[in-house]
């Protein structure tokens, strides 16, 4: 097992963030000061709400109603069979409503903008899937939306894009830097500087100012709490090895959290490698990156020696960001979880075998978990039980693959 | 410049003349912003020359930044030219050192703390505090955060100059007046910088509650884009800050010398605007 840092033994794992949204020294709260306010109401706003029986069933309602929870979990036999190892279970997160993990973060949200009084949101959105699980709770709610939006990723998840429309939501194409999902948080921070009193921003990641890391993870926890109930009743044991994908992290922060102290489990994220460990050619910051402030918060980032935001790639819109969760950070640096990349290579033969072989369209993002997990699974034993959490369904990058191989 | 005794005046021993000059001849300062390196360190070095020349009190350097939250579409732009034309800190800093050498008017750099902690926080304040830098406003680094910057400005006698916006709440506002040094920078409006038609309406009653709170001059920034409205601001604040209009006043200017002459003018037409009586 790997060690913990001297400053966190005898204390949990999961007991973070502090008062001042730190995850050891990651986190916190770097903002204009316009927004201070707005943060601090969220936050008084949020430990009411859990506190709140009222709050906490109505989103179990929806939970169980809205979004089909619980996820099953899925035994990969194929693909098991294929990496002649350990057995391989999908934790569907793609079953939920709108296809993704994200819808849970949304409703929680939604219903603490409710609580706010505040009618309008705001969110950003890289693979879409935020943006389209934004736009449905506020259908839901009957909220107002706007949704921030890369116009590379406009393009490259077109799909999303008509969905979120439908639903009744405004997508505004950003064109200023890279043109992906930093500049849509950028563009969604700034309309939220000049709105924040009618105004609630909807973060889809567990990136961000304190209280939203901690916000966006209790909400996905649902995601871990939910593997290890099934994992005992079917095993009556947890699993060996628990995979997930990281971009800003949420659905890995949501699989992780519950597991964080449980020694006994092997926690893996897994980033984007994109075409090469070059600059520029990954969208990887817990692999190549280097402590800095990104949107508000410190943790892992891809910077150049001044501290200006490096330029990422990834072949998956939701990963193509250059920083990272801060409690992300916070685990890579206490030993807790183990983090790698994945190239965009390995993902797309991935995402072929996992639908060939199992008939489930997985996410480009969560391709790259499964890419590790296959490989991982070879080496390890037969007895042993590996869980991928299947973080959304690919549908939404069916085109762009075809595209990428040249028959569009 | 150096006091009478020989000794070097400090970062905040420099504004502070420069608001005593302000007072002595009955006018409220007056702060441009210009964004370094735009569209190249050369330009900069002029424009910072004519504005010094048209009686800027002093002037704040715009560092580029690739992510500034705050920033409306008029700097981020400029923060993107820059950066496309090859613009570092270590260009910013030569910058700052040429222009402080030979004037006294001081410089402030407006940087993200992005910037300060990539390059370490004690570092940062020693390479400003070499260039002659009169001091920081770092937009994005709330008072929960800034203990360490503060120290070290302090320790160097530079500024750390900040911000309180309408959505500060009163008892807040207290503490960041008490703590600000070399000026308080009072954002008029809740948003990203640019410039608006209107000033809001209960600037006024917010300044003049700020004056009893505050021991350093209160500039008023954010929105500011006409020599009326440094009028009106003047006439109830220490000084104006105008960012997002001098660095349009350079963009759409044809280059070369008049770029300087342009943001030059349109300077003096604001230290005009704030002359009392």
């Amino acid at each position: 097992m790997t060690s913990v840092p001297a400053e966190t033994v005898g204390q949990k794992l999961s007991a973070v963030p502090d008062n001042f949204g730190r995850f050891g020294c990651f986190g916190g709260r770097y903002v204009p000061e316009t927004l201070s306010a707005a943060l601090d109401q969220l936050e008084l706003a949020y430990d009411e709400a859990i506190a709140d029986p009222e709050f906490i069933s109505e989103l179990e309602g929806l939970f169980a109603a809205f979004v089909g929870r619980p996820t099953p979990l899925l035994f990969a036999r194929r693909l098991t069979e294929k990496a002649g190892g350990a057995q391989i279970y999908f934790k569907r997160e793609d079953l939920s409503h709108t296809g993704a993990h994200k819808i849970n973060n949304t409703l929680g949200q939604a219903l603490l903008a409710i609580r706010m009084g505040k009618r309008r949101i705001i969110a950003e959105t890289g693979a879409g899937q935020h943006g389209v699980a934004t736009a449905t709770a506020c259908a839901r709610f009957g909220l107002e939306c706007v949704v921030y939006m890369g116009s590379e990723d406009v393009r490259r998840q077109s799909p999303n894009v008509r969905t979120m429309k439908l639903m009744g939501a405004e997508v505004r194409p950003v064109e200023s830097g890279s043109r992906t999902l930093r500049d849509a948080i950028n563009e969604a921070m700034r309309d939220w500087m000049a709105s924040v009193e009618t105004t609630h921003y909807i973060i889809g990641s567990v990136v961000g100012p304190h209280p939203f890391p901690r916000i966006v993870r209790d909400f996905q926890s649902v995601i871990g709490r939910e593997t290890i109930d099934c994992c005992k009743s079917l095993f009556g044991r947890l699993p060996d090895t628990v995979v997930a994908c990281v971009g800003g992290g949420s659905n890995a922060a949501g699989m992780f959290y519950p597991f964080v102290d449980c020694p006994e489990v092997r926690l893996v994220g897994v980033e984007a490698g994109g075409r090469s460990s070059g600059d520029g050619e990954h969208a990887a910051p817990l692999t190549y990156g280097t402590p800095g402030i990104l949107h508000g918060s410190l943790s892992y980032v891809l910077q150049d020696a001044d501290g200006q935001t490096a330029d990422v790639h990834s072949v998956s819109a939701g990963l193509d960001y250059p920083g990272v969760g801060p409690e992300h950070s916070f685990w890579r640096d206490s030993g807790r979880v183990d983090y790698t990349s994945v190239t965009d290579a390995a993902a797309l033969d991935a995402f072929d075998m996992v639908a060939q072989q199992e008939g489930v369209l997985p996410a480009l993002e969560t391709s790259h978990a499964l890419a590790w997990a296959v490989d991982a699974a070879s080496k390890m034993r037969p007895e042993e039980i590996l869980v991928v959490c299947m973080s959304g369904r690919g549908d939404k990058d069916a085109a762009e693959i075809a595209r990428l191989r040249g028959h569009e | 410049m150096t006091a009478k005794d020989g000794k070097k005046k400090n970062g905040i021993e420099l504004l502070e003349d420069a608001f005593a000059l302000c007072k002595t001849e009955s006018r409220r300062a007056v702060a441009p912003f210009v964004t370094a390196g735009d569209p190249d360190s050369k330009s900069t070095s002029a424009i910072l020359e004519s504005i010094c020349a048209a009686g800027a009190t002093c002037c704040e350097l715009g560092v580029p930044y690739s992510d500034p939250i705050a920033d409306g579409p008029v700097i981020q732009a400029s923060y993107t030219r820059a950066l496309n034309a090859g613009m570092t800190l270590t260009k910013m800093f030569d910058v700052v050192a040429a222009f402080s050498k030979s004037h006294s008017m001081p410089l402030l750099a407006m940087a993200s703390y992005s910037l300060i902690f990539r390059n370490g926080i004690e570092a940062f304040v020693k390479r400003g505090q070499e260039s002659g830098l009169a001091g920081f406003v770092v937009p994005d680094l709330p008072l929960e955060e800034s203990d360490e910057l503060d120290t070290q400005c302090r320790l160097a006698g530079l500024a750390l100059v900040r911000l309180v916006t309408p959505t500060t709440p009163p008892e807040r506002a207290r503490e960041i007046a008490r703590r600000s040094t070399g000026f308080l920078y009072c954002v008029s409006v809740s948003g990203v910088t640019g410039e608006r038609t209107a000033l809001p309406e209960n600037l006024v009653e917010r300044i003049q509650w700020l004056r009893e709170e505050s021991d350093v001059p209160i500039l008023v920034g954010f929105g500011i884009s006409t020599a009326e409205q440094a009028r009106e601001v003047a006439a109830v604040a220490d000084g104006v800050i105008v960012g997002s209009a001098v660095v349009r006043c350079i963009e759409k200017a044809e280059g070369g010398k008049s770029m300087s002459d342009a943001a030059g003018g349109f300077v003096r037409e604001l230290v005009g605007a704030c002359r009392l009586n």
